[in-house]
């Protein structure tokens, strides 16, 4: 069976709290990054604040309505970046949100290629029907990096976030189990 | 084109208002035993609530109100009995982007189909964007309630986007809609 954990330029990790506190406040601070991720206004967080949310969430747990992973790079091993996967038991769907934080790692696939691991997850570990994600207009980037690793644009909501004095569309993508399987071949081996 | 003397909570048949924690809790038990009612109105597994589960879910309700700051709860009354007939909802406003969701859900269904509805929208449209001021309003449909999507579109509301196959009921899926109305598009027709 395949691995799981690891693709072709990152693998997949659980971090310590105080590991990812430590590295994740510095990309807190980065307001491009933050932006990137949500459509809150951003703010920044003390490395103890960011410890105590991360041992909570160890708390609940892993599973079964949120998945939790931390990215590192194969060649450098360096953690860059994380996923959640939060599922919707009752109707079989799993929505993603996705993180490069370091700067250094953008444009470079590692995005692109943990996702994919994040699909391969949820098709064939969690056996979703469908996976979710959304994203903001002004975010080229991961849009292209979506659409290569199989999601599909379903549509946007007119100018519901505001940055930078003006009104930005939200994207909205998802890509449905048969599609995945089309892509991924391989993974049905 | 709305004065300060407007009221707001006021329509032609119906008025919104507060909770009844004495009457309301009995009357909507009897609409979670309606599992038609139920599967129109959300997408959560249908379960009958007893008045003691629907008074409970109020409090909650109302506490999260308070602490959360960014949902509005409007009770529907029959504007000759102040009998509860149904709710309307903003809820997950985003202050900083000015967007926030809408709920309305007419609970009994010899109350439907008298426009009720219709008048209900529009207070909650005219509360949406000259009391709170947002930008836009944002309702999520399931693609099979037809008279949602039929009351939506007649009050200017756009499909934006359509998240095919989200949800899955009776054995088959379905997909989820979402409408979106802009504060301008909205202006344009409440003048009209």
């Amino acid at each position: 069976m395949r691995d799981l954990f690891r693709g072709d330029l990152v693998r997949l990790t659980a971090e310590d709290p105080e590991t990812r506190a430590k590295i994740e406040v510095h990309w807190q601070r980065d307001s491009e990054y933050r932006r990137f991720l949500d459509a809150e206004a951003v703010m920044v967080v003390s490395e103890k604040w960011l410890k105590d949310w991360f041992e909570k969430r160890d708390e609940e747990g892993f599973g079964p309505h949120r998945y939790v992973f931390s990215v590192r790079t194969l060649a450098e091993d360096k953690l860059i970046g994380f996923f959640a996967l939060w599922v919707d038991l009752v109707h079989s769907e799993a929505w993603v949100g996705i993180g490069i934080g370091e700067r250094e790692f953008w444009g470079k696939g590692c995005g692109t290629d943990a996702m994919r691991l994040c699909l391969r997850y949820a098709f064939t570990e969690l056996n979703v029907q469908r996976v979710s994600l959304g994203l903001m207009d002004y975010n080229p980037r991961a849009l292209r990096s979506y659409e290569k690793a199989g999601f599909r644009l379903e549509g946007r909501t007119r100018g519901d976030v505001q940055r930078a004095g003006r009104h930005h569309d939200s994207l909205w993508m998802g890509i449905l189990r048969a599609e995945w399987l089309g892509l991924d071949a391989a993974a049905v081996e | 084109m709305f004065d300060i003397q407007t009221q707001l909570f006021e329509g032609r048949d119906i008025r919104f208002g507060p909770i009844d924690y004495e009457k309301d809790p009995q009357i909507e038990s009897k609409w979670t035993h309606d599992s038609d009612f139920m599967r129109l109105y959300g997408i959560d597994p249908a379960r009958p609530m007893s008045p003691a589960m629907v008074k409970k879910k109020y409090e909650k309700l109302e506490k999260e109100i308070e602490e959360s700051k960014n949902i509005f709860y409007f009770t529907i009354r029959a504007r000759e009995d102040d009998r509860l007939i149904g709710k309307a909802v903003v809820s997950r406003i985003e202050w900083s982007n000015g967007n926030g969701w809408i709920e309305l859900g007419i609970g009994s269904a010899d109350d439907r189909r008298k426009g009720y509805g219709t008048q209900a929208l529009q207070l909650l449209l005219r509360f949406a964007f000259v009391e709170l001021n947002l930008y836009r309003v944002t309702a999520r449909v399931q693609e099979y309630n037809e008279a949602a999507i039929a009351l939506l579109k007649k009050f200017g509301f756009t499909e934006e986007v359509r998240r095919r196959q989200a949800l899955e009921r009776d054995s088959r899926r379905w997909d989820l809609l979402v409408f979106g109305l802009l504060k301008d598009e909205w202006a344009k027709q409440a003048q009209a």
